[in-house]
């Protein structure tokens, strides 16, 4: 029991940190938190069903198809509720115009894929057991993303221009810099991490449109705690989230687990609204 | 001259959208109309629609307060509605407790919902927009687990039976009156508030929240008791629908229904009342005109959120906003009347001195402000001049409270001011403009205005709501100091315009009369000559000389030595956060290290 109980925790708890890694990097391109990040986690799980098991094609492309079809919404994002907002006086509508994109996947997902959950295929051809691909694959998939961010962000060229636009946008464009297409990248990768969380956690959360603002809330948790733009403070963030809710759902029930996230998410945001590996306030006058 | 009443006499500003006090009411009582008559029209399933719409806008006119006014992103507020709808249900089957009447069941569900609209909307006070939009999600999200797990007393997913209420309320056209007659009390009640101190306060928060503390906005109270309002609607309209779809299950309470409440107002337009009931109707009714659809309302809603956001963020208000579609004059000019400013300002008394004394801060290594002693005197402009990155804005940022000074002290009169309790200033009269004006765009120049007043009221905001007659009383002091605080900048003729409609300059001028409305005993200036013309730059020094001279004291920040040197009484010359030189305008004209760093020879 305490050892399922560590497994599904860590395993949720990387597929939540995988969709603040999602929230992070569309932030550090453009200071705006999107309202896709959940509905992309969603995407990856029926996207990745849709393929395999009802189309039947091999996993590898179901997955490559996947992540390209989550990229291009990723673009999309940027090119329909990102951009417009930017240029925008009130960038505040951000929220508006994120959300409104958000509800219109997860309405159509919901029509054209029905609104009960369905299975997720079982993705290797490997015999159940304690350490069961459903626990290892989205931790090793939330393992792969941070430390191949951290290898793109420190020692590629691309990466530190991804870096400088998330520094001081001004200053890079200054530079030459071609911030547009690097925000673009930017929300395609985006796209394609939480599209991979989907995928990879799609035998635990099943193939369901409910999983977007589930996703989304649950996502945003550990970057509104770790810090925003800081993947390594998600992921820790995201482990103990998922530790948390698995151990109290065993112990004491659902109910008071997610009652309890809530309850911690608000204090702590109430307390150090920069999160708990803070930054520093704004000016404002 | 005229009596004052007479000649400044406003035609009235409108908060509801159209021209006049008849013109913006009537809409509204043509929806009046078309409502009490309803049902000698309306077929029995009609009826029921017309019901939905009524309960939904009880709970959306409080949510507009919260979004289209105050500018809060609740998404969630679903969990209200659920919360209100359960605990009626509750109460008057009696599942927990001995069964209550229907009334009380639905008075108790709107306490439990101002109770939690506070709680949900607490938040609010730190948060920013993201922030607080995806706690309401998750408040909703736990709300309707909590509802299905605690079957004991909800039924869990069997759900529980909706209150009834006894007769004549309880047949189709009876209750729908019911709930008809309190969606109007609830758009009274929320256009009350719109249409006072409190509703300009909320927009103020919305749009220019530097410029609400610098009025002296309370934001927290003021924000505590429109989530009090809001919620207890929400729980009355969770009480009606629970009784109009007489067995609730937590199914009932979709996200898809939060969506529906948010959209309606942003459709609507914020900062308008009209236009979310206008919405809201719409969203209702819409998707019965087309069947098939039904299961597509809330991609359609979704998708006319994202027009709306990107192409028409002002909504339904500002396509049915003709007025300010009426070209303005091209060549304006402001003509202050500084005469005016006696009786807007002359009567108040002289306060003691301002001063700094030996004032340092530091931003982490470079020294903003390091030592700087000043005086302000009453009657007097003094003036603060310096290079760019000298100080002078952060000098009056720690006066107003804006940033605490890590050493020194400012004082008023002697007595130490206290730091970061930024809207008590506006209580000491001290009322200041800034470098890029503050201004809520959507309200009219004479609202902008009114905002100034706003901590001069005696009403309170439940009199407001009822508009009650201490209410009537603040409006119309509030409306007749604008109106002579704009004569006086020389901006009357421009009060019912939309403020984004001005030119910059005109901006700036709005701002002083904004500040006068607090009869400052001490004006704040920064850089208010900044993208004036020649002659306007001579109009606003003669019109900062005879605020001083009404009684005010002021600090004047400018850059153009020209305008310092012909209306200061005293300058003070700041270079790297030091001053430089202090002295009478002719001393400093002379003085050769200021000539040398700052003037130029």
């Amino acid at each position: 029991m305490v050892q399922s109980i560590i497994l599904s925790g860590v395993a949720i708890g990387c597929i939540y940190a995988l969709i603040g890694v999602t929230y992070n990097v569309m932030f550090s391109a453009s200071r705006v938190f999107s309202f896709t990040a959940g509905t992309l986690g969603m995407l990856g799980g029926v996207l990745g069903s849709l393929f395999i098991a009802q189309i039947g094609l091999p996993v590898a492309a179901g997955l490559f198809l996947v992540l390209a079809a989550a990229a291009i919404f990723g673009v999309v994002t940027e090119i329909v509720a990102v951009r417009p907002v930017l240029r925008s006086l009130d960038q505040h509508l951000y929220v508006l115009s994120t959300l409104a994109l958000a509800l219109i996947v997860q309405q159509f997902t919901a029509i054209e894929w029905g609104t009960d959950a369905r299975p997720f295929p079982r993705l290797l051809d490997l015999a159940r057991g304690g350490f069961d691909q459903q626990y290892w694959l989205p931790m090793l998939a939330c393992a792969a993303v941070i430390v191949g961010l951290e290898l793109l962000y420190r020692h590629t060229l691309i990466g530190h221009a991804f870096l400088a636009i998330s520094e001081d946008t001004y200053a890079a464009r200054a530079l030459g810099l071609p911030e547009r297409r690097l925000r673009m990248a930017s929300y395609a990768l985006a796209g394609a991490i939480g599209a991979l969380a989907g995928f990879a956690g799609g035998e635990m959360l099943l193939a369901f449109f409910g999983n977007a603002p589930m996703l989304t809330f649950y996502g945003f948790v550990p970057v509104a705690l770790g810090g925003m733009g800081n993947n390594r403070g998600a992921a820790a963030a995201g482990l103990m989230l998922g530790l948390f809710q698995q151990a109290a759902n065993f112990l004491v029930g659902g109910i008071f687990a997610s009652v309890a996230v809530f309850a911690v998410f608000i204090i702590v945001l109430l307390a150090r609204p920069e999160g708990l590996a803070g930054a520093k306030l704004q000016r404002r006058v | 001259m005229a009596t004052p009443a007479a000649q400044l006499s406003p035609s009235r500003a409108n908060v509801l959208g159209a021209t006049g006090t008849f013109g913006a009411a009537l809409p509204f009582l043509a929806l009046l109309v078309i409502g009490v008559t309803f049902p000698l029209f309306g077929g029995g399933y009609w009826g029921v629609i017309a019901t939905r719409a009524c309960v939904y806008w009880v709970l959306v006119s409080g949510l507009n307060l919260v979004v289209g006014f105050a500018g809060q992103i609740a998404i969630g507020w679903v969990a209200l509605l659920t919360l209100g709808a359960y605990t009626a249900s509750v109460l008057a089957a009696g599942n927990a407790t001995p069964e209550l009447p229907p009334y009380l069941a639905l008075a108790i569900a709107a306490a439990v919902g101002a109770v939690f609209g506070l709680i949900v909307g607490l938040p609010a006070l730190r948060l920013r927009t993201f922030y607080f939009a995806i706690t309401t999600l998750g408040f909703a999200t736990i709300v309707t687990q909590v509802a299905l797990a605690w079957q004991s007393v909800t039924g869990g997913g069997v759900g529980v039976a909706g209150p009834s209420f006894p007769p004549p309320f309880d047949s189709q056209w009876g209750f729908y009156y019911f709930c008809f007659g309190l969606a109007a009390i609830c758009t009274w009640m929320t256009a009350n508030v719109a249409a006072s101190r409190f509703g300009r306060a909320l927009t103020a928060i919305r749009d220019a929240e530097v410029a609400a503390e610098a009025c002296g906005i309370a934001k927290p109270r003021l924000l505590a008791a429109v989530f009090l309002f809001s919620g207890a609607v929400a729980g009355v309209a969770g009480g009606l629908f629970a009784s109009l779809q007489s067995y609730i299950t937590p199914d009932a309470f979709t996200l898809d229904l939060s969506v529906l409440f948010f959209i309606a107002i942003l459709i609507g337009g914020r900062g308008s009342i009209l236009g979310p009931l206008l919405g809201t109707i719409l969203l209702t009714v819409l998707p019965e005109f087309a069947a098939p659809l039904v299961a597509w309302s809330t991609f359609l809603y979704a998708v006319l959120l994202l027009v709306i956001v990107l192409a028409i963020p002002g909504g339904i208000a500002e396509i049915l906003d003709f007025k300010n579609r009426r070209p303005l004059e091209s060549h304006r000019a402001i003509i202050p009347r500084p005469e005016l400013l006696d009786r807007l300002i002359g009567e108040t008394p002289d306060a003691g001195a301002l001063t700094l004394e030996g004032v340092a801060l530091s931003f982490g290594g470079v020294r903003a402000i390091d030592g700087l002693d000043l005086a302000i005197h009453p009657r007097q402009v003094h003036g603060l001049i310096g290079p760019n990155g000298s100080g002078k804005t952060t000098t009056l940022n720690v006066i107003s409270g804006y940033y605490a000074q890590q050493r020194g002290a400012v004082k008023l009169d002697g007595a130490a001011l206290p730091a970061f309790v930024r809207h008590r200033r506006a209580h000491l009269r001290i009322a200041r403009t800034f470098q890029t004006p503050r201004i809520v765009g959507a309200a009219s120049v004479l609202e902008n205005v009114m905002i100034g007043g706003t901590i001069d009221g005696d009403g309170s905001f439940v009199e407001s709501l009822l508009s009650l007659p201490r209410h009537h009383r603040d409006e119309a002091r509030l409306r007749e100091t604008a109106m002579l605080a704009l004569a006086a900048v020389g901006l009357e003729r421009l009060a019912d315009v939309r403020a984004d409609r001005l030119q910059h300059s005109e901006l700036r001028f709005t701002e002083i009369a904004r500040a006068l409305m607090l009869r400052p005993a001490f004006l704040l200036l920064d850089e208010p000559a900044a993208g004036l013309s020649a002659d306007e730059i001579e109009r606003l020094g003669a019109l900062i000389g005879a605020i001083a001279k009404a009684g005010t004291g002021v600090l004047l920040v400018e850059h153009h030595a020209d305008l310092i040197f012909a209306i200061c009484h005293h300058v003070t010359v700041l270079n790297l956060g030091k001053m430089l030189a202090a002295g009478m305008p002719a001393e400093i004209r002379s003085h050769r290290e200021v000539v040398n760093a700052y003037l130029g020879g």
